[in-house]
């Protein structure tokens, strides 16, 4: 047979077509659970990071193995089902199955399973009904609230979790913002992961504590302003510092923090906790 | 002997594929903010390099000349594969953050240059140092453009603060130039200057 015959052609091109395949099965099949166990510690490493855990078992955070940080989380975690519009929590099983993937959910156009939002200051379109939320528990009393968040920045959505103090007697304050996955422009908008900005969203106030009783009382007043804010501003701890040179990208947390804390948001599960309802 | 020698070193600075060729660009400017995504880009286009040009050797007498560049991808698109599940699986963060990067190493010109211009010609063994070498080649230029914008654009080495950002206290105002995709355009040019000035067999003849 010719080396460049028909017949000669579709033969090679089938066996390539064969042996590359096996291989890049292979790799896949066999590499697949120890994906698995990355994504799911690093979505977990998140997580305990919001809640602010630094270290397990004597060991820094930043340093333990996936699995390590699988532990950590068992120990240290409770996650709970929380139907976002009415804001309570359901039992895993009581989700139904196709609203388990959030990431699913909230893509999809059927509103059993998301809703298209009316007011969308955090460009995202549309909102799962159900999402996964985080209390990390000292003797049964909720001591954080760790909530998962996400909206547009200048380029990119960002992804990440807000942390709230459980104690919700007073106001409501935040105790950490971060965010795990974004593509903001490094050294510009990327300073949102600067922990010098982070730092800055500890302890502040995101309900304007004077609207209490009145209909602004579940308004989100948290501000990003430009510059730096003044120390004798009676406002203080409604707002936070801007990012220099990235305005854009500071108003997007800005709007996706208020719709996250929000009616459309969390806020029905805030006013649950808040009047002290059976969540123990 | 000589042969494997020019073969693995030549493309280093004599033949570089980025400076004398200036083939695979895209991902110089893209994955070189940080040394350590660019460290991981450089094994892995070396990786490809070397194997992709074994396999196509290897095979050479057997594809037909009018599905060589089908076959030459399809090989070429399966190790990128593999790489991927690899740094998916065992360096988690650097697979994040070199993202799509990683995938788009199938349209590196490098790696498909090498095949068709020297393993379909060339025995295995010294074509796999050819791939090898230029692999080198790429990471050189890669390296020098990656330390250089770590350095001047976040202050840092490997994630290793070396100089003091303002923005931490410190005295070094960040180059934010540094981190945006033209300033390794200057970096290679910079690069490529260097080279000709030193070896200069390399000069284009004005026409």
């Amino acid at each position: 047979m010719r080396k460049d015959s028909t017949a000669r052609t579709l033969i090679v091109a089938a066996c390539m077509c064969v042996v590359c395949s096996v291989i890049v099965c292979t790799a896949s099949v066999f590499l697949k659970p120890i994906q698995d166990v990355q994504r799911e510690a690093d979505k977990k490493r998140n997580v305990l990071m919001a809640a602010g855990v630094d270290q397990w078992q004597g060991k820094q955070l930043g340093q333990l193995s996936p699995d390590e940080v699988i532990k950590a989380f068992d120990d240290e975690i409770e996650s709970r089902w929380l139907h976002v519009e009415t804001g309570e929590f359901v039992d895993e099983k009581d989700v139904p199955p196709e609203c388990l993937d959030e990431v699913k959910a909230a893509k999809s156009p059927d509103e059993k399973l998301s809703t298209k939002l009316a007011e969308d200051s955090a460009r995202i379109g549309r909102r799962a009904h159900y999402r996964q939320v985080y209390l990390k528990k000292t003797d049964g009393r909720i001591e954080r609230l760790i909530l998962p968040i996400h909206g547009k920045g200048l380029w990119s959505t960002l992804y990440g979790f807000i942390a709230l103090d459980g104690d919700m007697t007073g106001t409501i304050t935040i105790k950490s913002l971060a965010f795990y996955q974004h593509g903001e422009t490094p050294g510009l908008g990327g300073e949102v992961d600067n922990p010098r900005w982070k730092v800055l969203w500890v302890d502040k106030k995101a309900f304007d504590e004077s609207a209490r009783g009145t209909d602004k009382e579940w308004v989100p007043v948290i501000e990003v302003i430009k510059g730096a804010v003044a120390q004798d501003d009676p406002r203080r701890d409604y707002k936070v510092n801007g990012l220099s040179g990235a305005t854009l990208t500071a108003n997007g947390v800005r709007d996706l923090v208020k719709f996250w804390l929000g009616q459309e948001g969390y806020g029905p599960l805030l006013r649950e906790l808040k009047r002290g309802g059976d969540h123990g | 002997m000589g042969k494997a020698r020019d073969a693995l070193l030549k493309p280093i600075f004599d033949n570089n594929p980025i400076a004398l060729q200036v083939l695979g660009i895209c991902s110089a400017l893209a994955v070189t903010t940080k040394l350590e995504t660019t460290f991981t880009m450089c094994l892995a286009v070396t990786f490809v390099t070397t194997f992709s040009n074994f396999s196509v050797s290897l095979i050479r007498n057997f594809i037909p000349s009018s599905i060589r560049m089908i076959v030459q991808m399809t090989i070429i698109a399966s190790l990128v594969i593999i790489v991927d599940e690899f740094l998916k699986a065992f360096a988690y963060d650097t697979s994040k953050s070199l993202s799509v990067f990683v995938g788009l190493i199938i349209t590196n010109c490098i790696i498909m240059g090498r095949a068709e211009a020297f393993a379909m010609t060339n025995s295995p063994g010294i074509s796999a140092l050819d791939g090898f070498g230029n692999g080198l080649g790429y990471s050189v230029i890669l390296l020098f453009v990656g330390t250089m914008r770590e350095l001047f654009g976040s202050g840092k080495l490997f994630g290793q603060e070396i100089f003091r950002l303002t923005t931490d206290g410190g005295w070094y105002p960040a180059n934010g130039l540094m981190l945006l995709s033209p300033s390794a355009f200057i970096l290679i040019g910079l690069f490529i200057w260097g080279l000709r000035t030193w070896k200069k067999e390399q000069v284009e003849e004005e026409r």
